[in-house]
C-alpha cells in the first residue's frame, strides 16, 4: 500500500504541494484530477523520489521511502510526453529497467518480447524511437514502465499530448492493462472522462490541495464546494444546492406570459441536447433534454425541478 | 511582389553585396593560397615530407592536440555541469567571466604561463597542454554547458526510476545525449590546439614546433619558402579533414530528442552536498583562470625584489628591442585593429545583406567560412610571396596589415549579422510593405536598424580579435611599425629583466584594451539577446 502523509512542497514563495494526503491500496488505480499547475506532476515527482519534500512523507508498504533514492524505491514513472530515450531504439527503451536489475540477456528478451505485446506493439523491438507515432510513443513509454514490474506504477497525463479518438481507444487498453496485471497505480490527469473512466477513486486537487477524495459516485453525489460542483461539470448551484441538468424539466408556453423562464441558447452535446433558460428572477439553469422536439431560443418555458435530482454540497451535509 | 524580398532589392544593391566581397576574397585569400600551392609544388614536396623533422613536427602537432583536448574537456566538464544543471546566484556572471582567457590575444595567454610557471620548467610539451587548456575551456564550458541547460533532464529521470544510479546515469543516457556538442566542443579545442601558434612560439622552445610554427619558423628563420609552403597545405589538408570527420560524426551522433528551454531545466542546489559541488566545481576553475592573469599582472610590476611601475615607465622610450616605442606600438595596433573592424564590417556587412537575402546564394556563404579553415600564418605567408611583385607590390605596405587581420575577422562579422537578419520575420517587411514603404525605406525601417546593433557586434569582435592577431601580422608589420603582440614577441627575444617586464608590461595593455572591447561588444551583444560562443 501507497500512502503519502502530509507532503508539502514549496518553490520560492509559492507552495506546490500543501499537506497532501493519499492512500492507495494494493491493484487499485486512483487518479488524480485537477487543472495544469495544480502540483500533480509534483507529486508524482514526490511519491518517485525526483523532488525531495520540503514536509511530509512517503511510505510504501510500511517503509518510509525519505531515505531511498529514486533508483531504489521500484516505483515506475510514466512521464508527460513520455520522455524516452531517443539515443535507444524501442528495445533498448524498454530493456533499460530490466538490465539495471542485473537480469540476464535471455530473460531480458523473454521480458520486453512480452510487454510489447501486451501494449500491441509486438514485433517493434528494433524500431528508433524517432519513426514511432505519438501513439506509439506512448506504448513504448508504458512498456518501459511496466517491464521491470514496478511496485507502484505513476502515470503524468499520459495521454495529454494525443488527439481525442486515440486517447479514448488508449483509455480503454490501458484500462484493460490495468485490470489484467492487477496494477497499484497513481494516474495525473486534467481530463474528467479520463479520471472517472480509469480510476478506482478519484481525488480532485486544487491550488496544491487535496479538496475531495472518493469513488466516481460519491464525489457526483455530493461535490465538497461549488467549485468541485462546477469542475464535474454541474453548472447549476443554486442557493448552495447542486441542481442535475437531467432533474430540470422544461414544458414549452406559446403565450408570451406563461412559464417562468425564457431559453437563452441550445446546443447539442451527444444524445442530449444542452438547453440554458434565463429564469424571470435573473438566474440562469441548464437542462439537459432527451427529447428531439426541443424548445428552441427565445421561447418561454415553464421550468420544474425534480427534487431527487438536488443535493447539498459535502462539507454542508452536517450542518 | 518585390517587397519582402529586401535587403537587398535593386540589381546594383546586389551585384555590390556580391561582388565586393568575392573580390575581396579572390585577392586577398584565393590568391595568395593559390601562390602557396604553386611555389609548393615548384619542386618535389615529397623532399620535405620525408624529412624526419618535418614528420617529427607533424607527430608533435597531432598528439597535443589530441591530449590538450582531453585535458580541457576534464578541466571544463565539472563546470559544464554545473552551468547546465543548476540555476544560482551569479550564474550569468560565472558565464562571462569564463570567455575571458578565450577572447585574450595567444601572446598574452602564453606570456601568463611564462610568469606563473618555475624556471626551467616553463618551456616544453607540458606548458603548451597546460595553456591551450587555459584558452579553451570557454569553448567546452560554454558550448557543451549551453547544450546540457536546454536537455530534458526527464531522461535521466526516467532512468533513475527505473533503478539506473546517479553514476549509470550519467553513462548511459546524459553522455549519449551530450554527444554531439561534446564532439563540436571538442573538434574547435582540438582544431585551435592543432593551429596553435603564438603559444607554441613563446613556450615551445626549441624543441617543439606545431606546423603553423615551423611555417613560420621555415619560412622567416630559415628563408626556406617551398618548405613553408608544403608544411602550409599538409596544415590545410588536416584541418579539412578534421572538419570533415567531425560533420560526419556530429551527424551521426545527433539525437532527435526535445530540448527545453533552460528556465524549465535549471534548479538551486538543494543541499550541502550539491552546494559544495558547485562551489568546489566553479572555486577549481576559477583559480585556473584567475591565478595565471594575476601572475601575469604581478610579473609587470616586478622590479628587483620590491614591486614598482619601472616596466610601464619604460614603455615610452626608445629601446633596442624596437625601432619604435612601444606606446607607439601600442598606437599601431589600435590605429590597425580600427581599420581592420572598419573593413571587415564593410566587407561581411556587404556580404550578411547578400547572403542573408530570401535569393542569397548559400555558396558565398560557404566561401565566407574559408578563412576560419586556414591559419592565420598561412595567410600572412601568403602575403608575403604573393604580394611582393609589381603590381601587387603590397607586402610593406602600411595598410595590409588591417587587410590581413580583417580577413582573420570576416568570418565571424559575417557569422554575427547574417543570422539576424535572417531572423527578421518576413511579414515585419511584408507589413511595412503593405502600410506604404517602398522597397528602399522598408530596408531603411526594417532591416538597418536590426542590423545596426549586429554591425556593432562585429566591429567590436573585428576589432578585439584584430588586436590581438598575431600570426598574420608576425610576417607583415613592419619594423618600425609594430604591433602589440609583434612587440611583446621581439622583448620576449631579448634578455635582461628590464625586457622581460616590458613584455609582461605589455601584455597586461594588452589584456586590459582587449577585455575592455569584449566587455563592450558583450553589452551590446546582451542586449541583442545572444552569448559570445
Amino acid at each position: 500500500m501507497l500512502r503519502v502523509e502530509g507532503v508539502t512542497v514549496r518553490f520560492g514563495p509559492k507552495l506546490a504541494l500543501d499537506d497532501v494526503t493519499l492512500e492507495v491500496a494494493d491493484g487499485e488505480v486512483v487518479t488524480v484530477l485537477g487543472p495544469s499547475g495544480s502540483g500533480k506532476s509534483t507529486l508524482l515527482r514526490v511519491i518517485s523520489g525526483l523532488q525531495p519534500p520540503d514536509a511530509g512523507r512517503v511510505v510504501l508498504d510500511g517503509r518510509d521511502l525519505a531515505r531511498v533514492p529514486p533508483h531504489r524505491r521500484g516505483i515506475g514513472l510514466v512521464f508527460q510526453d513520455h520522455a524516452l530515450f531517443h539515443h535507444r531504439d524501442v528495445r533498448g527503451n524498454v530493456a533499460f529497467g530490466l538490465r539495471m536489475r542485473g537480469d540476464s540477456p535471455r530473460d531480458i528478451a523473454g521480458r520486453v518480447h512480452d510487454v510489447l505485446d501486451l501494449v500491441g506493439l509486438a514485433g517493434y523491438e528494433h524500431r528508433s524511437i524517432a519513426t514511432l507515432s505519438g501513439g506509439e510513443q506512448q506504448r513504448v513509454a508504458l512498456a518501459r514502465a511496466l517491464a521491470p514490474a514496478p511496485r507502484v506504477l505513476l502515470l503524468d497525463e499520459p495521454l495529454g499530448s494525443l488527439d481525442r479518438r486515440l486517447r479514448d481507444r488508449l483509455l480503454e487498453e490501458l484500462d484493460g492493462i490495468f485490470d489484467t496485471l492487477r496494477v497499484t497505480a497513481l494516474y495525473v490527469t486534467h481530463d474528467r472522462s479520463e479520471a472517472f473512466a480509469l480510476g478506482d477513486r478519484v481525488a480532485i486537487v486544487r491550488e496544491g490541495r487535496v479538496v475531495q477524495a472518493g469513488t466516481a459516485d460519491e464525489l457526483w453525489a455530493r461535490p465538497v464546494d461549488e467549485d468541485v460542483a462546477r469542475f464535474l461539470g454541474l453548472a447549476n448551484v443554486r442557493a448552495g444546492e447542486v441542481v442535475r441538468p437531467e432533474a430540470v424539466r422544461l414544458t414549452a408556453r406559446d403565450d408570451a406570459r406563461g412559464g417562468n423562464g425564457v431559453v437563452e441558447s441550445v446546443a447539442r452535446q451527444g444524445p442530449t441536447v444542452r438547453v440554458v433558460v434565463r429564469l424571470d428572477d435573473g438566474s440562469e439553469l441548464e437542462a439537459a433534454v432527451a427529447s428531439l422536439d426541443h424548445p428552441r431560443p427565445g421561447e418561454r418555458v415553464e421550468v420544474e425541478i425534480d427534487p431527487a435530482g438536488v443535493s447539498g454540497f459535502a462539507d454542508n451535509a452536517g450542518s | 511582389m518585390d517587397a519582402h524580398r529586401a535587403p537587398l532589392t535593386s540589381r546594383g544593391w546586389r551585384a555590390l553585396g556580391y561582388g565586393v566581397p568575392l573580390a575581396f576574397l579572390a585577392l586577398f585569400f584565393a590568391f595568395p593560397l593559390a601562390t602557396i600551392l604553386e611555389r609548393s609544388l615548384t619542386s618535389s614536396p615529397l623532399d620535405v615530407l620525408s624529412d624526419p623533422v618535418t614528420r617529427g613536427v607533424v607527430w608533435f602537432t597531432v598528439w597535443q592536440a589530441v591530449a590538450s583536448t582531453l585535458i580541457t574537456l576534464a578541466v571544463a566538464m565539472p563546470a559544464a555541469y554545473v552551468l547546465g544543471r543548476f540555476a544560482f546566484p551569479g550564474r550569468g556572471l560565472v558565464r562571462a567571466l569564463v570567455v575571458v582567457p578565450f577572447v585574450l590575444p595567444t601572446i598574452v595567454v602564453a606570456l601568463a604561463f611564462l610568469a606563473i610557471l618555475p624556471d626551467g620548467i616553463e618551456r616544453g610539451w607540458a606548458p603548451i597542454l597546460v595553456a591551450h587548456a587555459f584558452f579553451n575551456v570557454a569553448v567546452v564550458v560554454r558550448v557543451v554547458g549551453t547544450f546540457w541547460a536546454g536537455l530534458d533532464p526527464r531522461a535521466s529521470e526516467a532512468a533513475a526510476t527505473l533503478g539506473a544510479s546517479p553514476w549509470r546515469r550519467l553513462r548511459e543516457v546524459t553522455l549519449p545525449l551530450l554527444a554531439p556538442s561534446l564532439a563540436a566542443a571538442a573538434a574547435v579545442v582540438f582544431l585551435f590546439s592543432f593551429t596553435s601558434f603564438g603559444i607554441v612560439l613563446v613556450l615551445g622552445g626549441p624543441g617543439y614546433s606545431t606546423i603553423e610554427a615551423e611555417v613560420y619558423n621555415q619560412a622567416v628563420r630559415a628563408f626556406d619558402l617551398q618548405a613553408a609552403a608544403v608544411l602550409s597545405l599538409v596544415q590545410l589538408l588536416c584541418v579539412g579533414a578534421t572538419v570533415w570527420v567531425t560533420l560526419r560524426l556530429e551527424a551521426r551522433l545527433a539525437v532527435s530528442g526535445y530540448l527545453r528551454s533552460e528556465e524549465d531545466v535549471l534548479r538551486r542546489p538543494r543541499g550541502a552536498r550539491e552546494w559544495a559541488v558547485v562551489g568546489g566545481s566553479l572555486g577549481g576553475l576559477g583559480l585556473f583562470l584567475g591565478l595565471p592573469l594575476a601572475v601575469l599582472v604581478e610579473r609587470s610590476l616586478a622590479v628587483g625584489d620590491g614591486h614598482g611601475f619601472e616596466a610601464y615607465r619604460a614603455l615610452a622610450r626608445p629601446t633596442a628591442a624596437l625601432l619604435a616605442t612601444p606606446w607607439e606600438a601600442i598606437a599601431n595596433s589600435l590605429l590597425y585593429a580600427a581599420a581592420a573592424a572598419a573593413i571587415a564590417v564593410l566587407v561581411g556587412g556587404l556580404a550578411a545583406f547578400a547572403v542573408a537575402s530570401p535569393r542569397g546564394s548559400p555558396v558565398l556563404d560557404v566561401l565566407l567560412m574559408l578563412p576560419l579553415g586556414t591559419s592565420a600564418v598561412m595567410l600572412g605567408f601568403g602575403f608575403v610571396i604573393a604580394f611582393d611583385d609589381w603590381p601587387l607590390d603590397f607586402r610593406s605596405e602600411p595598410w595590409i596589415v588591417p587587410v590581413a587581420q580583417a580577413l582573420v575577422a570576416l568570418p565571424f562579422v559575417v557569422r554575427i549579422v547574417a543570422p539576424t537578419l535572417r531572423a527578421i520575420d518576413v511579414r515585419q517587411r511584408e507589413a511595412a510593405a503593405l502600410l506604404g514603404a517602398s522597397p528602399g525605406r522598408v530596408w531603411r525601417e526594417v532591416d538597418l536598424p536590426v542590423a545596426g546593433r549586429a554591425l556593432a557586434v562585429g566591429a567590436g569582435f573585428a576589432f578585439a580579435i584584430s588586436l590581438g592577431e598575431f600570426g598574420a601580422t608576425v610576417f607583415l608589420a613592419r619594423p618600425d611599425n609594430p604591433t602589440l603582440p609583434v612587440a611583446i614577441f621581439r622583448f620576449l627575444g631579448r634578455p635582461g629583466e628590464l625586457n622581460a617586464g616590458m613584455a609582461y608590461a605589455l601584455a597586461v595593455v594588452l589584456m586590459v584594451v582587449t577585455a575592455a572591447s569584449v566587455f563592450l561588444v558583450e553589452r551590446i551583444h546582451g542586449r541583442l539577446g545572444g552569448g559570445l560562443v
